[in-house]
């Protein structure tokens, strides 16, 4: 068999081999805090006595969103404040100066939302210190951030009725020090013996074999490389992210970091289902976003493996695949992979061009991020799924007469409103914004020519270019359709607002959802229930998915990659 | 609200002194032990004088080298500001340039067929550093490194042949060559 397949086949099957023992982890991290990890517990006891918070405090819902608000309107300034600062203060041995602040704006935005999206290339626009105090910081506690925020639903949705939903800070701290510290220290140190640098000289300057010089940009990528990955981060330390042969040197560290993507919210579905003590509802979930993100796999592997039909036209050999913007030691087929694994989740890392992709390619990583439901960022991941489960509870409860209930509680309207709003939220800012660009683009063409022409493929590709842009900030993904010439007023203002909107308007609807469905009173399970951990119940839920998505983005999916398909096949 | 603020304050700090400080610390000395080049990328030598990253590629002109592929980072392999081309693939433009760099790699390569030419060797990698080419294109360039060192082909393949890295175990990924270290081997058997 080929072997980049079983590249493929295998890192798929340690993903599943070890998510189910991590997710018990994650589970008992969150429930007793009798996990393997507990010897933590005396450093978490300093954070909280420096902090001056009580960890065994119980907030419920509104206080719980009001510290998780707060604080990330803390680090908001802190970011701003850093970054246009970070050309005065240490750890800057190359000279870099600060960012702009319409670029810092953008810049801490993004990675406070945990979407880093990145408008500056690594290299040159950070410094080491704002690297390791601001983009790997934001990286570890954003991603905590949202595994707080399920850490407080799964405490709602497993309590039969109550007001409170756990403390924020507590959950914080522990996602930081017993899941994410440890893990990144792990890869952080199978990448370093790989041959990623870890170190904090400045660009080294290497004379060629055929006589002429290199600047070798080099500093602590080791660190900042685990975190970026396991906390669906994705915010690159090279300006090419983990296509970089120092961010990625081998197929070894590929597989790991491939890995890394989507381990945690695989694990995260199982840790529900044990959460919750309904090990069968986890499974079906887990089952159907599997299923999502295979189908996605298989389409994209196929194509890149296949090869751009414009090349075979030219007559030469195209047997390695579609390799423009890949790298040779990790193949077209391992770059498919990838492509789907960081749009399923919110990771946006990248491994090549997903500018360069074939047409039905890039339309499964739109897709991917316009669902947004498929494992998902750290904890928001499920949380997306959440508001499609109340949706689907709902429709399927009208469909056979019995009234809707989700474990025991009943949806009624203000829940209903809630998960609607939701769910439409993210297809009105992709569309609205991707509409208002085109509009600029045809109809203001001086401005956009004072901006550097934006576009970098014309037609139908340029399109995409937009579109993708916008899905993925709407989704806080934070890769690109890198051609596109983002480091402008337009797009950095733009592309805030996106992330602004869809990364918080999820967050406090679907954790008031879960604090109001809590304060219900709990019914019994009867015969009249619909049962929520059926297969049956996984493919309403999956189709309820497919048709808002379906019905919002293929008109738009339509202009842009498949047009391009028409075009080329 | 405050009392909030306050304590988003300290916790940050205290964020920063676990993470950014001690995490970071225990990466960084493990790195000065057990990494290749204690903390740097790794370095190759031939004769004792350093020629190049490893994981790096480099830009190679000359006859007696083996070149890799073209590279859209700077001028070309700058390893301080890595890039892809970001073309899709219908442009035409971007084709253009493929056909371009067809016929130039038939110029060079006037035994080669064009049937033959790798796809992979006229297309640039994401990264603009791609250390490798696959084995293909090694194979492809070798008669014509051995015509400029005026040796046998034979004896350009077997150094070829003794480079080329095998998948993963064996069984995952891709088979590839590091154009640096082919190039180094080279220089080496002409010394000895």
């Amino acid at each position: 068999m080929n072997t980049e397949i079983l590249g493929v086949v295998a890192q798929i099957v340690l993903l599943i081999v070890i998510s189910y023992p991590l997710g018990k982890h994650i589970a008992k991290v969150y429930k007793e805090g009798n996990d393997c990890m507990r010897f933590m517990a005396p450093i978490e006891r300093f954070i909280y006595k420096f902090a001056g918070i009580n960890p065994n405090e119980e907030m419920d819902w509104k206080a719980f969103l009001k510290s998780l608000l707060i604080i990330n309107v803390f680090w908001f300034f802190w970011g701003m404040i850093l970054l246009v600062s970070q050309g005065y203060l240490p750890l800057n041995p190359d000279g870099n100066p600060g960012q702009s602040p319409d670029l810092a704006f953008n810049t801490c935005i993004s990675f406070m939302v945990n979407c880093n999206l990145q408008h500056y290339s690594g290299e040159s626009g950070l410094t080491y210190f704002t690297q390791l105090f601001v983009i790997m910081l934001f990286q570890f506690i954003t991603a905590a951030t949202g595994m707080a925020a399920m850490a407080g639903v799964m405490k709602a949705m497993a309590a039969k009725t109550t007001k409170t939903i756990g403390n924020f800070w507590h959950f914080l701290v522990i996602s930081c020090t017993r899941i994410l510290f440890p893990m990144s220290l792990i890869v952080g140190f199978i990448l370093i013996l790989e041959g990623t640098p870890m170190g904090f000289d400045s660009k080294m300057t290497i004379p060629t074999l055929e006589g002429a010089e290199q600047t070798v940009s080099q500093g602590p990528t080791a660190a900042i490389v685990p975190i970026k990955q396991l906390g669906t981060n994705g915010g690159g330390y090279f300006g090419v992210n983990s296509s970089h042969p120092l961010e990625n040197p081998t197929y070894l560290t590929n597989m790991l970091e491939c890995w890394s993507i989507l381990i945690i919210p695989m694990a995260m579905v199982f840790a529900l289902g044990f959460y919750l003590k309904r090990k069968k509802l986890g499974y079906t979930i887990y089952g159907v976003m599997l299923f999502a993100y295979l189908c996605g796999v298989i389409c994209n592997v196929h194509y890149e493996m296949a090869g751009n039909p414009n090349i075979d036209k030219m007559g030469i050999d195209q047997s390695c695949g579609a390799m423009e913007g890949k790298e040779t030691r990790l193949g077209a087929a391992a770059t498919a992979l990838w492509s789907v694994t960081t749009t399923v989740t919110s990771n946006g890392s990248v491994n090549g061009s997903h500018d360069s992709t074939m047409p039905l390619t890039g339309m499964i990583e739109m897709l991917n991020m316009q669902i947004n439901t498929w494992f998902g960022g750290v904890g928001v991941g499920f949380l997306n799924y959440y508001a499609f489960l109340i949706i689907a509870v709902f429709i399927s409860g009208l469909m056979v007469g019995r009234t809707p209930e989700f474990l025991g509680k009943k949806v009624e309207a203000r829940e209903m409103k809630i998960a609607t709003i939701v769910a439409l939220a993210h297809p009105f800012v992709i569309l609205i914004f991707t509409a208002i660009s085109s509009y600029v683009y045809v109809y203001h063409p001086n401005f956009v020519e004072s901006e550097g022409g934006w576009l970098n493929n014309p037609g139908f590709h340029g399109f995409s270019e937009m579109l993708y842009e916008y899905t993925s900030s709407s989704a806080n993904n934070g890769s690109g359709f890198e051609g596109l010439g983002d480091n402008t007023y337009f797009w950095n203002y733009t592309c805030g607002l996106a992330l602004i909107i869809s990364r918080y308007l999820p967050i406090v609807g679907q954790v008031a959802i879960a604090g109001l469905l809590a304060k219900k009173k709990f019914i019994p399970e009867s015969a009249g229930t619909l049962k929520t951990d059926t297969v049956t119940f996984g493919v309403m839920t999956f189709c309820v998915i497919m048709i808002v998505a379906a019905l919002s983005f293929f008109p738009a999916l339509t202009l842009g990659p498949i047009a391009e398909y028409f075009s080329i096949y | 609200m405050i009392s909030n603020l306050f304590k988003s304050l300290r916790l940050t700090i205290a964020f920063c002194l676990f993470f950014s400080i001690f995490y970071i610390f225990v990466l960084w000395v493990f790195g000065q032990i057990a990494g290749p080049n204690s903390g740097n990328a790794e370095l190759v030598e031939l004769n004792g004088k350093i020629v190049g990253a490893a994981n790096v590629g480099q830009n190679f002109t000359k006859d007696i080298y083996f070149w890799g592929r073209p590279s859209h980072a700077g001028d070309g392999y700058d390893a301080s500001s890595s890039g892809g081309s970001n073309k899709g693939p219908s442009n035409e433009e971007h084709l253009a340039l493929l056909e371009e760099r067809i016929d130039t790699f038939l110029v060079h390569h006037p035994y080669m067929k064009r049937e033959d030419v790798p796809a992979e060797f006229v297309t640039a990698s994401f990264s603009g550093l791609d250390p490798h080419i696959s084995p293909k294109a090694a194979y492809a360039q070798a008669k014509r490194v051995a015509e400029a060192r005026g040796w046998s082909e034979e004896k350009v393949i077997a150094i070829v042949n003794s480079n080329v890295e095998k998948p993963l175990l064996g069984l995952f990924g891709t088979e590839k060559v590091n154009v640096l270290k082919l190039n180094v081997a080279l220089d080496k058997a002409t010394t000895n």
